[in-house]
Protein backbone atom coordinates (compact mmCIF):
# COMPACT_ATOMS: atom_id res chain seq x y z
CA UNK A 1 0.00 0.00 0.00
CA UNK A 2 0.73 3.65 -0.80
CA UNK A 3 1.99 5.13 2.47
CA UNK A 4 2.49 8.69 1.17
CA UNK A 5 -0.68 9.56 3.14
CA UNK A 6 -2.31 13.32 2.07
CA UNK A 7 -0.04 12.80 -1.11
CA UNK A 8 -1.88 10.20 -2.04
CA UNK A 9 -5.10 12.01 -1.25
CA UNK A 10 -4.34 14.85 -3.78
CA UNK A 11 -3.44 12.41 -6.33
CA UNK A 12 -7.14 10.37 -5.73
CA UNK A 13 -8.86 13.78 -5.55
CA UNK A 14 -7.05 15.47 -8.60
CA UNK A 15 -8.20 12.09 -10.73
CA UNK A 16 -11.89 12.62 -9.70
CA UNK A 17 -11.70 16.05 -10.79
CA UNK A 18 -10.43 14.98 -13.58
CA UNK A 19 -12.96 12.47 -14.55
CA UNK A 20 -15.83 14.81 -13.19
CA UNK A 21 -14.45 17.60 -15.83
CA UNK A 22 -14.70 15.00 -18.48
CA UNK A 23 -18.29 14.26 -18.38
CA UNK A 24 -18.91 18.17 -17.62
CA UNK A 25 -19.93 20.68 -20.51
CA UNK A 26 -16.53 22.17 -20.46
CA UNK A 27 -13.89 19.62 -19.95
CA UNK A 28 -10.78 21.96 -21.22
CA UNK A 29 -11.92 24.48 -19.20
CA UNK A 30 -13.05 22.62 -16.13
CA UNK A 31 -9.67 20.99 -16.40
CA UNK A 32 -7.79 24.16 -16.32
CA UNK A 33 -10.07 25.34 -13.13
CA UNK A 34 -9.00 22.64 -11.37
CA UNK A 35 -5.80 24.01 -9.14
CA UNK A 36 -7.92 26.73 -8.51
CA UNK A 37 -10.56 24.83 -7.61
CA UNK A 38 -8.52 23.37 -5.26
CA UNK A 39 -6.57 26.20 -3.89
CA UNK A 40 -8.95 29.29 -4.03
CA UNK A 41 -7.71 32.81 -3.35
CA UNK A 42 -7.27 33.14 -0.04
CA UNK A 43 -7.07 29.83 1.28
CA UNK A 44 -4.80 28.69 4.26
CA UNK A 45 -1.68 27.02 2.72
CA UNK A 46 -1.71 23.26 3.79
CA UNK A 47 1.86 22.40 2.52
CA UNK A 48 3.99 25.05 0.74
CA UNK A 49 5.03 28.10 0.74
CA UNK A 50 2.60 29.89 -0.63
CA UNK A 51 -0.76 29.26 -2.92
CA UNK A 52 0.95 29.52 -6.04
CA UNK A 53 3.49 26.76 -5.73
CA UNK A 54 0.56 24.83 -4.70
CA UNK A 55 -0.94 25.20 -7.66
CA UNK A 56 1.23 25.03 -9.66
CA UNK A 57 2.60 21.63 -8.42
CA UNK A 58 -1.59 20.64 -8.43
CA UNK A 59 -1.29 21.28 -12.11
CA UNK A 60 1.86 18.82 -12.72
CA UNK A 61 -0.33 16.43 -11.12
CA UNK A 62 -3.01 17.06 -12.91
CA UNK A 63 -0.80 16.81 -16.56
CA UNK A 64 0.43 13.54 -14.78
CA UNK A 65 -2.97 12.39 -14.85
CA UNK A 66 -4.17 13.20 -18.33
CA UNK A 67 -1.44 10.99 -19.42
CA UNK A 68 1.58 13.41 -19.98
CA UNK A 69 5.47 13.35 -18.81
CA UNK A 70 5.31 16.35 -15.89
CA UNK A 71 9.28 16.60 -17.18
CA UNK A 72 8.30 17.44 -20.33
CA UNK A 73 6.02 20.49 -19.35
CA UNK A 74 7.84 24.22 -20.18
CA UNK A 75 4.97 25.64 -17.79
CA UNK A 76 3.50 27.95 -20.56
CA UNK A 77 1.06 25.12 -21.74
CA UNK A 78 -2.62 25.52 -19.95
CA UNK A 79 -4.06 22.37 -18.24
CA UNK A 80 -6.67 22.98 -20.97
CA UNK A 81 -4.42 22.23 -23.86
CA UNK A 82 -3.43 19.41 -21.79
CA UNK A 83 -7.22 18.21 -21.58
CA UNK A 84 -7.42 18.92 -25.36
CA UNK A 85 -4.15 17.26 -26.92
CA UNK A 86 -5.63 14.20 -23.88
CA UNK A 87 -8.90 14.13 -25.70
CA UNK A 88 -7.33 13.98 -29.41
CA UNK A 89 -4.61 11.79 -28.66
CA UNK A 90 -4.81 8.31 -29.95
CA UNK A 91 -1.65 6.79 -29.12
CA UNK A 92 0.32 6.22 -25.25
CA UNK A 93 3.92 5.65 -25.50
CA UNK A 94 5.62 3.14 -23.19
CA UNK A 95 6.94 5.05 -20.85
CA UNK A 96 4.37 4.80 -17.67
CA UNK A 97 6.17 6.91 -14.72
CA UNK A 98 6.95 10.51 -14.67
CA UNK A 99 8.39 12.07 -11.67
CA UNK A 100 7.23 15.73 -10.43
CA UNK A 101 10.71 17.24 -9.90
CA UNK A 102 9.30 20.24 -7.90
CA UNK A 103 8.23 18.27 -5.23
CA UNK A 104 12.42 16.65 -4.59
CA UNK A 105 13.33 19.78 -3.94
CA UNK A 106 12.09 19.48 -0.22
CA UNK A 107 14.33 16.16 -0.06
CA UNK A 108 18.02 16.38 0.76
CA UNK A 109 20.47 14.63 -1.24
CA UNK A 110 22.15 10.72 -0.52
CA UNK A 111 24.90 11.73 1.61
CA UNK A 112 26.92 11.19 4.89
CA UNK A 113 26.37 14.42 7.36
CA UNK A 114 27.72 14.76 11.07
CA UNK A 115 25.22 16.34 13.09
CA UNK A 116 25.53 18.85 15.65
CA UNK A 117 26.02 15.87 18.06
CA UNK A 118 29.90 15.61 17.31
CA UNK A 119 31.41 16.19 20.35
CA UNK A 120 34.97 16.82 18.83
CA UNK A 121 36.63 14.14 21.04
CA UNK A 122 40.30 13.19 21.59
CA UNK A 123 39.97 9.79 19.86
CA UNK A 124 38.47 10.57 16.39
CA UNK A 125 37.65 7.30 15.51
CA UNK A 126 35.90 8.66 12.39
CA UNK A 127 38.78 10.20 10.89
CA UNK A 128 40.86 7.07 11.61
CA UNK A 129 38.59 4.46 10.31
CA UNK A 130 37.64 6.39 6.94
CA UNK A 131 39.91 4.75 3.91
CA UNK A 132 39.16 7.63 1.51
CA UNK A 133 40.14 10.56 3.89
CA UNK A 134 37.19 12.47 3.42
CA UNK A 135 36.92 13.42 7.17
CA UNK A 136 38.80 16.00 8.50
CA UNK A 137 39.06 18.21 11.73
CA UNK A 138 37.67 22.13 11.80
CA UNK A 139 37.05 24.10 14.62
CA UNK A 140 37.46 20.75 17.06
CA UNK A 141 34.19 19.50 14.65
CA UNK A 142 34.69 16.51 12.22
CA UNK A 143 33.42 18.04 8.47
CA UNK A 144 33.03 15.71 5.88
CA UNK A 145 34.41 16.15 2.08
CA UNK A 146 31.27 15.35 -0.14
CA UNK A 147 33.97 14.78 -2.97
CA UNK A 148 35.81 12.13 -1.08
CA UNK A 149 33.28 10.09 0.75
CA UNK A 150 32.29 6.76 -0.63
CA UNK A 151 29.29 6.78 1.32
CA UNK A 152 30.74 3.17 3.14
CA UNK A 153 29.08 4.54 6.41
CA UNK A 154 32.25 3.40 8.40
CA UNK A 155 32.22 6.46 10.44
CA UNK A 156 29.02 6.30 11.12
CA UNK A 157 29.22 2.85 12.96
CA UNK A 158 32.23 4.40 14.51
CA UNK A 159 31.31 6.79 15.82
CA UNK A 160 30.07 5.94 19.87
CA UNK A 161 27.96 9.36 20.00
CA UNK A 162 25.73 8.48 17.02
CA UNK A 163 26.62 11.58 15.48
CA UNK A 164 26.67 10.97 12.10
CA UNK A 165 24.24 10.03 9.88
CA UNK A 166 23.44 8.40 6.64
CA UNK A 167 20.56 11.01 4.85
CA UNK A 168 18.96 8.47 2.82
CA UNK A 169 16.56 9.75 -0.45
CA UNK A 170 13.99 7.54 -0.04
CA UNK A 171 13.29 6.68 -3.82
CA UNK A 172 16.49 5.94 -4.43
CA UNK A 173 16.60 3.28 -1.16
CA UNK A 174 13.17 1.92 -2.46
CA UNK A 175 14.61 0.81 -6.02
CA UNK A 176 15.78 -2.92 -6.00
CA UNK A 177 17.47 -1.69 -9.43
CA UNK A 178 19.19 1.38 -9.02
CA UNK A 179 17.10 2.94 -11.80
CA UNK A 180 16.63 6.48 -9.72
CA UNK A 181 18.51 8.88 -8.55
CA UNK A 182 18.38 12.67 -7.88
CA UNK A 183 21.29 13.79 -9.81
CA UNK A 184 23.49 17.36 -9.15
CA UNK A 185 20.51 19.57 -9.59
CA UNK A 186 19.22 17.56 -6.46
CA UNK A 187 16.16 16.59 -8.92
CA UNK A 188 14.97 12.65 -8.63
CA UNK A 189 14.85 10.94 -12.45
CA UNK A 190 14.52 7.76 -13.84
CA UNK A 191 16.54 5.88 -15.73
CA UNK A 192 13.58 3.85 -17.80
CA UNK A 193 16.25 1.73 -19.70
CA UNK A 194 17.01 0.09 -16.43
CA UNK A 195 13.58 0.55 -14.92
CA UNK A 196 11.53 -2.47 -14.24
CA UNK A 197 8.62 -0.12 -13.01
CA UNK A 198 8.12 -1.95 -9.45
CA UNK A 199 6.76 1.01 -8.59
CA UNK A 200 8.45 1.05 -5.20
CA UNK A 201 9.36 4.75 -5.57
CA UNK A 202 5.88 5.73 -5.85
CA UNK A 203 4.95 4.16 -2.87
CA UNK A 204 8.36 5.46 -0.44
CA UNK A 205 8.21 9.12 -1.85
CA UNK A 206 6.81 10.61 1.20
CA UNK A 207 6.26 14.06 -1.18
CA UNK A 208 4.24 11.72 -4.28
CA UNK A 209 7.01 12.99 -6.45
CA UNK A 210 6.45 9.79 -8.76
CA UNK A 211 3.40 9.25 -10.96
CA UNK A 212 1.56 6.60 -13.31
CA UNK A 213 0.94 8.44 -16.21
CA UNK A 214 -2.95 7.55 -16.15
CA UNK A 215 -4.70 6.37 -19.56
CA UNK A 216 -8.12 7.55 -17.81
CA UNK A 217 -8.97 9.72 -20.49
CA UNK A 218 -8.40 7.22 -23.27
CA UNK A 219 -10.74 4.52 -21.35
CA UNK A 220 -13.37 7.24 -20.78
CA UNK A 221 -13.13 8.13 -24.22
CA UNK A 222 -13.84 4.20 -25.27
CA UNK A 223 -16.95 4.25 -22.72
CA UNK A 224 -18.78 6.94 -24.76
CA UNK A 225 -17.49 5.65 -28.11
CA UNK A 226 -20.21 2.82 -29.58
CA UNK A 227 -17.22 0.01 -28.83
CA UNK A 228 -17.73 -2.36 -25.81
CA UNK A 229 -15.72 -2.13 -22.99
CA UNK A 230 -14.54 -4.96 -21.03
CA UNK A 231 -12.86 -5.16 -17.87
CA UNK A 232 -10.37 -7.66 -16.50
CA UNK A 233 -10.09 -7.41 -12.79
CA UNK A 234 -6.55 -8.76 -11.22
CA UNK A 235 -7.06 -11.21 -8.37
CA UNK A 236 -5.84 -9.04 -5.82
CA UNK A 237 -8.71 -6.41 -6.37
CA UNK A 238 -10.72 -9.01 -4.02
CA UNK A 239 -9.56 -7.23 -0.92
CA UNK A 240 -9.54 -3.77 -2.19
CA UNK A 241 -12.92 -2.30 -1.79
CA UNK A 242 -15.96 -2.89 0.38
CA UNK A 243 -18.13 -5.59 -0.82
CA UNK A 244 -17.06 -8.82 -2.40
CA UNK A 245 -16.63 -9.18 -6.06
CA UNK A 246 -19.96 -9.64 -7.38
CA UNK A 247 -20.98 -6.51 -6.23
CA UNK A 248 -17.70 -4.82 -7.26
CA UNK A 249 -18.91 -5.76 -11.00
CA UNK A 250 -22.18 -4.52 -10.77
CA UNK A 251 -20.40 -1.53 -9.74
CA UNK A 252 -17.83 -1.71 -12.45
CA UNK A 253 -20.54 -2.04 -15.31
CA UNK A 254 -22.57 1.00 -13.35
CA UNK A 255 -19.32 2.90 -13.82
CA UNK A 256 -19.14 2.22 -17.87
CA UNK A 257 -18.17 -0.67 -18.78
CA UNK A 258 -20.08 -3.47 -20.21
CA UNK A 259 -18.87 -6.50 -18.89
CA UNK A 260 -15.99 -7.99 -16.54
CA UNK A 261 -14.16 -10.80 -16.24
CA UNK A 262 -12.03 -12.16 -13.45
CA UNK A 263 -8.25 -12.22 -14.59
CA UNK A 264 -7.96 -15.35 -11.95
CA UNK A 265 -9.48 -17.51 -14.99
CA UNK A 266 -6.55 -16.60 -17.05
CA UNK A 267 -4.93 -17.89 -13.18
CA UNK A 268 -6.39 -21.52 -13.47
CA UNK A 269 -4.63 -21.77 -17.01
CA UNK A 270 -1.21 -20.05 -15.40
CA UNK A 271 -1.41 -22.61 -13.33
CA UNK A 272 -2.50 -26.04 -14.54
CA UNK A 273 0.11 -25.18 -17.37
CA UNK A 274 3.08 -23.58 -15.44
CA UNK A 275 2.40 -27.79 -13.21
CA UNK A 276 2.86 -29.37 -16.65
CA UNK A 277 6.02 -27.20 -17.61
CA UNK A 278 7.14 -27.92 -14.08
CA UNK A 279 6.79 -31.85 -14.48
CA UNK A 280 8.26 -31.76 -18.03
CA UNK A 281 11.50 -29.77 -16.64
CA UNK A 282 12.07 -31.94 -13.67
CA UNK A 283 11.91 -35.45 -16.17
CA UNK A 284 14.56 -33.98 -17.96
CA UNK A 285 16.65 -33.29 -14.57
CA UNK A 286 16.63 -36.55 -13.36
CA UNK A 287 16.61 -37.96 -17.33
CA UNK A 288 20.09 -35.60 -17.08
CA UNK A 289 21.69 -36.56 -14.42
CA UNK A 290 21.47 -40.48 -14.20
CA UNK A 291 23.31 -39.93 -17.99
CA UNK A 292 25.95 -37.64 -16.32
CA UNK A 293 25.72 -40.36 -13.91
CA UNK A 294 26.55 -43.42 -15.80
CA UNK A 295 29.04 -41.45 -18.27
CA UNK A 296 30.65 -40.54 -15.04
CA UNK A 297 30.38 -43.89 -14.42
CA UNK A 298 31.78 -45.12 -17.31
CA UNK A 299 34.92 -42.79 -17.33
CA UNK A 300 35.83 -44.45 -14.13
CA UNK A 301 34.34 -42.24 -11.60
CA UNK A 302 36.86 -39.70 -9.68
CA UNK A 303 39.05 -38.71 -11.80
CA UNK A 304 39.43 -36.17 -14.49
CA UNK A 305 37.46 -33.29 -13.40
CA UNK A 306 35.83 -31.83 -16.41
CA UNK A 307 33.63 -27.93 -16.67
CA UNK A 308 30.31 -28.20 -16.92
CA UNK A 309 29.09 -26.04 -20.07
CA UNK A 310 26.37 -23.63 -19.75
CA UNK A 311 24.04 -25.44 -21.64
CA UNK A 312 24.72 -28.26 -20.33
CA UNK A 313 23.99 -27.48 -16.78
CA UNK A 314 21.14 -29.38 -15.00
CA UNK A 315 18.26 -27.25 -14.49
CA UNK A 316 17.09 -27.93 -10.51
CA UNK A 317 14.68 -25.76 -10.53
CA UNK A 318 12.12 -23.51 -11.89
CA UNK A 319 10.84 -20.01 -11.39
CA UNK A 320 7.57 -18.38 -11.92
CA UNK A 321 6.76 -16.34 -14.75
CA UNK A 322 3.16 -14.48 -13.73
CA UNK A 323 5.06 -11.05 -12.02
CA UNK A 324 5.55 -8.53 -14.25
CA UNK A 325 8.41 -6.93 -12.37
CA UNK A 326 10.00 -9.84 -11.80
CA UNK A 327 9.99 -10.52 -15.81
CA UNK A 328 10.96 -6.95 -16.36
CA UNK A 329 13.96 -7.72 -14.31
CA UNK A 330 15.02 -11.02 -15.66
CA UNK A 331 14.87 -9.21 -19.50
CA UNK A 332 16.80 -6.11 -17.99
CA UNK A 333 19.31 -7.46 -15.49
CA UNK A 334 19.31 -11.08 -14.88
CA UNK A 335 19.23 -12.51 -18.42
CA UNK A 336 21.40 -15.23 -16.93
CA UNK A 337 18.12 -16.75 -15.02
CA UNK A 338 15.96 -16.67 -18.03
CA UNK A 339 16.30 -20.20 -19.46
CA UNK A 340 15.17 -20.92 -15.36
CA UNK A 341 11.40 -18.80 -15.97
CA UNK A 342 8.60 -20.59 -16.79
CA UNK A 343 7.30 -19.89 -20.44
CA UNK A 344 3.81 -20.13 -19.26
CA UNK A 345 1.63 -16.97 -20.15
CA UNK A 346 0.76 -14.54 -17.29
CA UNK A 347 -3.01 -14.80 -16.07
CA UNK A 348 -3.89 -11.48 -17.94
CA UNK A 349 -2.00 -13.18 -20.55
CA UNK A 350 -4.41 -16.08 -21.05
CA UNK A 351 -7.74 -13.92 -20.27
CA UNK A 352 -6.72 -10.87 -22.65
CA UNK A 353 -6.76 -13.68 -25.15
CA UNK A 354 -10.23 -15.13 -24.06
CA UNK A 355 -11.24 -12.08 -23.92
CA UNK A 356 -10.36 -10.80 -27.10
CA UNK A 357 -11.09 -14.26 -29.16
CA UNK A 358 -14.81 -13.60 -27.57
CA UNK A 359 -15.37 -10.19 -28.33
CA UNK A 360 -12.85 -9.16 -31.09
CA UNK A 361 -14.01 -5.71 -31.50
CA UNK A 362 -14.48 -4.86 -27.74
CA UNK A 363 -11.49 -2.57 -26.10
CA UNK A 364 -10.07 -4.51 -22.85
CA UNK A 365 -9.02 -2.95 -20.21
CA UNK A 366 -6.96 -4.42 -17.32
CA UNK A 367 -7.53 -2.86 -13.52
CA UNK A 368 -4.27 -3.68 -12.10
CA UNK A 369 -2.54 -3.20 -8.94
CA UNK A 370 1.00 -2.04 -10.11
CA UNK A 371 2.57 0.01 -12.60
CA UNK A 372 4.51 -3.03 -13.61
CA UNK A 373 1.23 -4.91 -14.96
CA UNK A 374 0.83 -1.24 -16.91
CA UNK A 375 3.63 -2.08 -19.21
CA UNK A 376 2.81 -5.78 -19.39
CA UNK A 377 -0.33 -4.55 -20.47
CA UNK A 378 1.33 -1.98 -23.22
CA UNK A 379 3.16 -4.54 -24.63
CA UNK A 380 0.54 -7.21 -25.10
CA UNK A 381 -1.40 -6.77 -28.24
CA UNK A 382 -4.77 -8.24 -26.61
CA UNK A 383 -4.82 -5.19 -23.82
CA UNK A 384 -5.27 -2.06 -25.17
CA UNK A 385 -5.39 -0.08 -22.11
CA UNK A 386 -4.90 -0.49 -17.93
CA UNK A 387 -6.47 1.26 -14.55
CA UNK A 388 -4.99 0.70 -11.38
CA UNK A 389 -7.20 0.12 -8.19
CA UNK A 390 -6.78 3.97 -7.22
CA UNK A 391 -8.39 5.43 -10.67
CA UNK A 392 -11.20 2.63 -10.95
CA UNK A 393 -11.80 4.29 -7.00
CA UNK A 394 -11.39 7.76 -8.24
CA UNK A 395 -13.98 6.91 -11.32
CA UNK A 396 -16.86 5.33 -8.57
CA UNK A 397 -16.16 8.07 -6.63
CA UNK A 398 -16.37 10.43 -9.88
CA UNK A 399 -19.61 9.11 -10.62
CA UNK A 400 -21.24 8.56 -6.93
CA UNK A 401 -21.29 4.56 -7.55
CA UNK A 402 -21.97 2.65 -3.69
CA UNK A 403 -20.65 -0.63 -4.15
CA UNK A 404 -22.40 -2.13 -1.29
CA UNK A 405 -25.67 -0.71 -2.68
CA UNK A 406 -25.18 -2.76 -6.01
CA UNK A 407 -27.09 -5.58 -6.81
CA UNK A 408 -24.35 -8.29 -7.47
CA UNK A 409 -23.63 -10.53 -10.51
CA UNK A 410 -21.79 -13.47 -10.83
CA UNK A 411 -19.00 -14.01 -13.26
CA UNK A 412 -19.55 -16.21 -16.69
CA UNK A 413 -16.05 -17.92 -15.59
CA UNK A 414 -15.74 -18.42 -11.79
CA UNK A 415 -12.13 -19.11 -11.11
CA UNK A 416 -10.77 -21.19 -8.72
CA UNK A 417 -9.79 -21.33 -4.88
CA UNK A 418 -6.58 -21.59 -5.58
CA UNK A 419 -6.37 -19.19 -8.95
CA UNK A 420 -8.32 -16.22 -6.54
CA UNK A 421 -5.10 -16.48 -4.04
CA UNK A 422 -2.85 -15.40 -6.76
CA UNK A 423 -2.59 -11.61 -5.63
CA UNK A 424 -0.74 -12.64 -2.35
CA UNK A 425 2.83 -14.14 -1.58
CA UNK A 426 2.65 -17.65 -1.74
CA UNK A 427 -0.64 -18.09 -4.22
CA UNK A 428 0.86 -18.89 -6.99
CA UNK A 429 3.52 -22.11 -5.77
CA UNK A 430 -0.04 -23.26 -3.80
CA UNK A 431 -1.81 -23.05 -7.14
CA UNK A 432 0.87 -24.70 -9.34
CA UNK A 433 0.78 -27.19 -6.52
CA UNK A 434 -2.78 -28.22 -6.14
CA UNK A 435 -2.85 -28.79 -9.96
CA UNK A 436 -0.52 -31.70 -9.43
CA UNK A 437 -1.75 -35.25 -8.52
CA UNK A 438 1.29 -36.14 -6.38
CA UNK A 439 1.62 -32.46 -4.83
CA UNK A 440 4.50 -33.28 -2.66
CA UNK A 441 7.24 -33.26 -6.10
CA UNK A 442 7.27 -29.87 -5.16
CA UNK A 443 9.51 -27.65 -2.81
CA UNK A 444 8.79 -24.23 -3.01
CA UNK A 445 11.19 -21.51 -2.52
CA UNK A 446 9.11 -18.00 -2.05
CA UNK A 447 10.29 -14.63 -2.80
CA UNK A 448 8.43 -12.44 -1.08
CA UNK A 449 9.23 -9.17 -2.36
CA UNK A 450 12.07 -8.13 -4.69
CA UNK A 451 15.58 -6.35 -3.10
CA UNK A 452 19.25 -5.90 -3.75
CA UNK A 453 19.91 -9.23 -1.70
CA UNK A 454 17.25 -11.71 -3.10
CA UNK A 455 18.42 -10.48 -6.49
CA UNK A 456 21.96 -11.67 -5.86
CA UNK A 457 20.76 -14.76 -4.65
CA UNK A 458 19.01 -15.09 -7.65
CA UNK A 459 22.13 -14.44 -9.58
CA UNK A 460 23.82 -16.95 -7.87
CA UNK A 461 21.11 -19.61 -8.35
CA UNK A 462 20.98 -19.04 -11.92
CA UNK A 463 24.86 -19.89 -11.49
CA UNK A 464 24.48 -23.06 -9.76
CA UNK A 465 21.52 -23.98 -11.77
CA UNK A 466 20.50 -25.24 -7.75
CA UNK A 467 18.32 -23.23 -5.24
CA UNK A 468 18.75 -23.17 -1.55
CA UNK A 469 17.57 -25.96 0.59
CA UNK A 470 16.89 -28.06 -2.17
CA UNK A 471 13.44 -26.21 -3.36
CA UNK A 472 12.54 -26.91 -6.91
CA UNK A 473 9.86 -24.05 -7.63
CA UNK A 474 10.64 -21.03 -6.91
CA UNK A 475 7.85 -17.77 -6.75
CA UNK A 476 8.93 -14.58 -7.38
CA UNK A 477 7.02 -11.73 -6.22
CA UNK A 478 8.13 -8.20 -6.70
CA UNK A 479 6.02 -6.72 -3.58
CA UNK A 480 6.60 -7.29 -0.32
CA UNK A 481 3.41 -9.46 0.11
CA UNK A 482 2.16 -9.79 -3.35
CA UNK A 483 0.49 -8.12 -5.53
CA UNK A 484 -1.79 -6.83 -2.53
CA UNK A 485 1.37 -4.84 -1.98
CA UNK A 486 1.46 -3.31 -5.38
CA UNK A 487 1.87 0.13 -5.36
CA UNK A 488 -2.07 1.29 -6.37
CA UNK A 489 -3.52 -0.58 -3.44
CA UNK A 490 -5.50 0.78 -1.15
CA UNK A 491 -6.47 -1.38 2.00
CA UNK A 492 -3.96 -2.69 4.40
CA UNK A 493 -2.45 -6.02 3.71
CA UNK A 494 -3.79 -8.27 6.65
CA UNK A 495 -7.57 -6.85 5.69
CA UNK A 496 -6.80 -7.77 2.40
CA UNK A 497 -5.66 -11.00 2.38
CA UNK A 498 -8.79 -11.86 4.81
CA UNK A 499 -11.11 -10.60 2.34
CA UNK A 500 -9.65 -12.84 -0.76
CA UNK A 501 -9.37 -15.87 1.95
CA UNK A 502 -13.47 -15.27 2.37
CA UNK A 503 -14.10 -15.17 -1.40
CA UNK A 504 -11.65 -18.28 -1.88
CA UNK A 505 -12.96 -20.55 1.05
CA UNK A 506 -16.27 -20.29 -0.71
CA UNK A 507 -14.74 -21.21 -4.53
CA UNK A 508 -13.96 -24.86 -5.74
CA UNK A 509 -11.00 -26.07 -6.25
CA UNK A 510 -8.13 -25.92 -9.30
CA UNK A 511 -8.88 -28.90 -11.35
CA UNK A 512 -5.85 -31.10 -11.72
CA UNK A 513 -3.65 -31.88 -14.94
CA UNK B 1 -22.07 7.57 31.73
CA UNK B 2 -23.62 7.33 28.18
CA UNK B 3 -20.96 4.74 25.42
CA UNK B 4 -19.73 7.08 22.90
CA UNK B 5 -20.65 6.30 19.92
CA UNK B 6 -17.82 5.62 16.60
CA UNK B 7 -19.22 5.73 13.40
CA UNK B 8 -16.59 4.78 10.48
CA UNK B 9 -18.15 5.34 7.23
CA UNK B 10 -17.19 2.41 4.89
CA UNK B 11 -18.86 4.01 1.71
CA UNK B 12 -17.21 4.15 -1.58
CA UNK B 13 -15.76 7.33 -1.13
CA UNK B 14 -14.36 7.67 1.82
CA UNK B 15 -13.22 3.83 1.21
CA UNK B 16 -11.39 5.15 -1.82
CA UNK B 17 -9.91 8.82 -0.38
CA UNK B 18 -8.45 6.48 2.25
CA UNK B 19 -10.79 5.02 5.08
CA UNK B 20 -9.44 1.94 4.49
CA UNK B 21 -6.60 3.16 6.99
CA UNK B 22 -9.01 3.70 9.46
CA UNK B 23 -9.36 0.07 10.25
CA UNK B 24 -6.89 0.49 12.66
CA UNK B 25 -9.60 2.16 15.00
CA UNK B 26 -11.69 -1.64 15.76
CA UNK B 27 -7.84 -2.38 17.48
CA UNK B 28 -7.06 0.87 18.75
CA UNK B 29 -10.60 1.96 20.67
CA UNK B 30 -11.10 -1.16 22.66
CA UNK B 31 -7.57 -1.50 24.01
CA UNK B 32 -7.77 2.59 24.87
CA UNK B 33 -11.21 2.95 26.35
CA UNK B 34 -12.49 -0.50 26.99
CA UNK B 35 -16.32 -0.48 27.28
CA UNK B 36 -16.34 3.48 27.48
CA UNK B 37 -16.37 3.73 23.28
CA UNK B 38 -18.23 1.63 20.96
CA UNK B 39 -16.65 1.83 17.12
CA UNK B 40 -18.67 0.27 14.37
CA UNK B 41 -18.32 0.66 10.35
CA UNK B 42 -21.22 2.10 9.03
CA UNK B 43 -22.43 2.16 5.60
CA UNK B 44 -22.44 5.74 3.61
CA UNK B 45 -23.18 8.23 5.85
CA UNK B 46 -23.98 10.63 2.94
CA UNK B 47 -21.76 13.15 4.07
CA UNK B 48 -19.70 13.10 1.07
CA UNK B 49 -22.74 14.24 -0.68
CA UNK B 50 -23.93 17.19 1.18
CA UNK B 51 -22.02 20.10 -1.38
CA UNK B 52 -20.23 16.86 -2.99
CA UNK B 53 -17.43 17.43 -0.56
CA UNK B 54 -15.59 14.22 -1.52
CA UNK B 55 -12.43 15.78 -0.97
CA UNK B 56 -12.95 16.07 2.53
CA UNK B 57 -13.81 12.22 3.21
CA UNK B 58 -12.96 9.71 4.91
CA UNK B 59 -15.43 10.84 7.35
CA UNK B 60 -15.97 9.22 10.74
CA UNK B 61 -18.87 10.18 13.19
CA UNK B 62 -18.21 10.61 17.32
CA UNK B 63 -21.30 10.80 18.64
CA UNK B 64 -22.80 14.26 16.82
CA UNK B 65 -19.58 15.17 15.74
CA UNK B 66 -18.37 14.94 12.30
CA UNK B 67 -14.44 14.34 12.01
CA UNK B 68 -13.37 15.04 8.42
CA UNK B 69 -10.21 13.75 6.21
CA UNK B 70 -10.38 11.67 9.86
CA UNK B 71 -7.13 10.05 10.46
CA UNK B 72 -6.88 7.54 13.48
CA UNK B 73 -5.10 10.54 15.32
CA UNK B 74 -7.66 13.05 14.70
CA UNK B 75 -10.91 10.16 15.72
CA UNK B 76 -8.88 9.54 19.10
CA UNK B 77 -8.42 13.71 19.62
CA UNK B 78 -11.84 14.04 19.07
CA UNK B 79 -12.81 11.09 21.68
CA UNK B 80 -10.77 12.57 24.21
CA UNK B 81 -12.33 15.62 23.97
CA UNK B 82 -15.61 13.93 24.41
CA UNK B 83 -14.32 12.24 27.17
CA UNK B 84 -13.62 15.44 28.07
CA UNK B 85 -9.96 14.72 28.62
Amino acid sequence: MNNAGQAIHLKKEILVRIIKAFFSDNFEENTRLIPYAMRPKGMEVPYRCCVYKERAIIKDRAIAGLGFPIEEDDETVSLGTYAEKAIKRDELDGRNLTVLQAACKGCSTNRIYVTDLCQGCVARPCQSTCKFGAISIIDGRSVIDDSKCKKCKMCVNACPYNAIVKITVPCEEACPVGAIKKDETGFASINHEECINCGRCISACPFGAVHEKSQIIDILKAMISKKKVIAMIAPSIAGQFPGDIYKLKSAIIKAGFDDVYEVAQGADITANNEAKEFMERMAKVNEKNSEWLSEWANAGGYGESEETKDEEKIQNFMTTSCCAGYNQLVKKHLQEIKPYVSDTGTPLYYTAEIVKKAEPDAITVFISPCVAKRAEGFDNKNVDYVMNYEELGALFVAKKIEILECDGEKYVVEASKQARCFGYSGGVADSVKASLQDESVIKPCIINGLNKDNIKQLKKFAKTGECEGGCNLIEVMCCEGGCIGGNATMNNQKTAKKLIDNLANNSKDIPKI
Amino acid sequence: MEKIKVQVCLGTTCFVMGGANLQELNDIIPRKYGDKVEVVGSNCLGLCSIQWEYSKAPYVKVDDEVVHEATVEKVLEMIDKKLGK
